[in-house]
């Protein structure tokens, strides 16, 4: 546990700091995040986030198990976008196995993966506009949330641990008529914008809340390894979905909103900008859908279908060979990087050559993002740390592992 | 695709920004370089890391101004035995590059980056806690994931899976 000890009085007659702790129990640190803080009146002098209580030791676990049976830790690492946490697993899997992937495979993560981003997004603006005092943004954003893990349900029996991206392709083919209520929930999702953007965008409170607080300059957003909305709200234009693409990103058009003044007012439009774009790729994705294979035809490496495992003896020996052996990886190492909703997300794989990983590795977002959190705060009202942790969106699970 | 064989050869490698930077430098400095799977891979003698990233950071033509991330990798029982890999991104050119010291199990110190960049101080605890790396010049290079009271380092190799009992 961190400790921290007041700066000591040196000059007669000025005031004496006091330390403050704040969490691990607090509605407001999203989880199990403890804040210390040395507080002089009401404010704000040093500050030092403590994690690592929810450390679960996942890249151990994963050196542990086949490289097919660690999908389902990675959903675990992030709760809130876990497919886009299997997309960056089985990639950098695929790449290490030199594996091509269908395009319908390809057009069906974009789509879930970008269905993830509003999810995640959703969460996090219910839970911001709440830390701030704006309850009823909260109700809205969890009416559509829901659709969108029914959505989850549907295609992968899971709301939120959906395991949904396997090597090689998808877990299965989208139900029949689900790409229709798709179609309807982005018909619909973009006048439901407008409804949490008239409750904060324009609201007076909210934006004394948060213009002009938590600010950071991009010089420091970068040096101190901030990604995604927490790097675009002060003015940096990057998106990896655009400047580096994969899984076919670079066939759809999208806008990557930025903002320049670097307070939480910034992030809070970049995200909410994102989740009408968002929207957008959702819709190409289901026009543009194409067809075919939605797996790699890779025996040794893909689950055969249930139907032909269970009358081909070729695939049954293929299904029984990869449940018990699991599928040798050539020796190598890659990176590979996704953005994620809050940033960032790299997976870091090695190979010796065998069928278990010899290191995973995982670059969070939320970490890197974590350490912007002083430098946003010190010299700034207490009231407004709050506000400054709500707006880089952390989630612990990503942080601690 | 079938994956095409790493290129090890110096001479072929000398188009990518970061190679020939720290090539034209000090080619003492460079003990491995391979391309693989679309990946630029640079191996740099331990002593050099800091200087070789502050190089980076500031070449004009490909500045790899943004660190992505520093971990580490146990090759126990071989020697060497760890890695300290470190990814830099170039966010002007969109060009990433992996660099590695190797260290040995009796010394495993290496610079730290912080000075270049703020945020290697997480990254740097991270690898500290799980796996007894020392970097020298770190600010507040403590436990960050484990307890403080907490013995061994649990990404070695030689710590089991399950923990001690």
């Amino acid at each position: 546990m961190a400790h921290m000890t007041p700066t000591p009085v040196l000059e007669p007659g000025q005031d004496r700091t006091m330390i403050l702790n704040m969490g691990p129990q607090h509605p407001s640190t999203h989880g199990v995040l403890r804040v210390l803080l040395e507080i002089d009146g009401e404010t704000v002098v040093r500050l030092m986030p403590d994690i690592g209580y929810l450390h679960t030791g996942i890249e151990k676990t994963c050196e542990a198990k086949f490289y097919q049976q660690v999908v389902p830790l990675t959903d675990r690492i992030d709760y809130l976008c876990p497919m886009t946490n299997n997309l960056c697993y089985v990639l950098a899997v695929e790449k290490l196995l030199g594996l091509e992937i269908p395009p319908k495979a390809q057009w069906l993560r974009v789509l879930f993966n970008e269905l993830t981003r509003i999810n995640s997004h959703l969460v996090w603006l219910g839970t911001h506009a709440m830390d701030i005092g704006a309850l009823t943004v909260f109700l809205y954003c969890f009416r559509e949330r829901e659709e969108i893990l029914k959505f989850f349900e549907a295609v992968s029996g899971q709301r939120m641990m959906t395991s949904y991206f396997r090597v090689g392709g998808v877990a299965l083919e989208p139900p029949l008529g689900l790409f229709d209520r798709i179609r309807d929930f982005a018909g619909y999702f973009p006048e439901k914008v407008d409804e949490y953007e008239n409750l904060l965008t324009g609201n007076p409170i909210w934006g004394m809340r948060t213009k002009g607080v938590a600010k950071m300059t991009a010089e420091d957003a970068i040096a101190l390894g901030a990604t995604g909305p927490t790097l675009r709200g002060s003015g940096v234009d990057i998106d990896l979905r655009r400047d580096m693409p994969y899984s076919s990103y670079e066939k759809f058009q999208f806008k990557v909103p930025v903002s320049q003044e670097g307070d939480v007012f910034a992030r809070y439009m970049c995200r909410v900008q994102e989740l009408r774009e968002s929207i957008g790729i959702v819709r190409q994705a289901l026009d543009g859908m194409p067809d075919g294979p939605s797996k790699a035809n890779a025996p040794n490496v893909v689950l055969p279908d249930r139907e032909k495992m269970k009358t081909q003896m070729e695939s049954l020996i293929y299904h029984f060979k990869i449940i018990t052996e699991g599928f040798a990886v050539p020796a190598g190492e890659v990176y590979q990087a996704v953005e994620s909703p809050r940033g960032e997300m790299g997976y870091y794989i090695v190979s010796d050559g065998t069928a278990k990983p010899y290191r995973v590795h995982m670059r969070s977002a939320c970490f890197a993002n974590l350490q912007t959190l002083a430098k946003m705060c010190e010299g700034h009202l207490l009231a407004d740390v709050v506000a400054a942790i709500g707006s880089i969106d952390i989630v612990l699970g990503e942080i601690d592992r | 695709m079938p994956l095409a064989p790493a290129i090890t050869d110096i001479e072929q490698l000398k188009s990518h920004p970061a190679v020939a930077r720290i090539h034209a430098w000090n080619a003492a400095a460079i003990q491995v370089v391979k391309f693989d799977r679309d990946e630029m891979t640079i191996v740099v003698d331990r002593s050099t890391i800091r200087e070789v990233c502050a190089l980076l950071k500031e070449d004009s033509a490909c500045p790899f101004n943004f660190l992505s991330d520093v971990t580490c990798v146990d090759w126990y029982p071989a020697e060497p035995r760890f890695e300290v890999v470190y990814h830099l991104l170039s966010i002007p050119k969109k060009e990433r590059v992996r660099l590695k010291v190797r260290l040995n199990s009796s010394s495993p110190n290496v610079d730290s980056l912080t000075s270049l960049w703020s945020g290697a101080n997480y990254f740097e605890r991270e690898v500290f806690d799980l796996f007894g790396v020392r970097f020298a010049g770190h600010p507040y290079l403590r436990r960050i994931m484990m307890p403080e009271d907490w013995e061994g380092h649990p990404l070695r190799k030689d710590y089991p899976v399950e923990g001690y009992r």
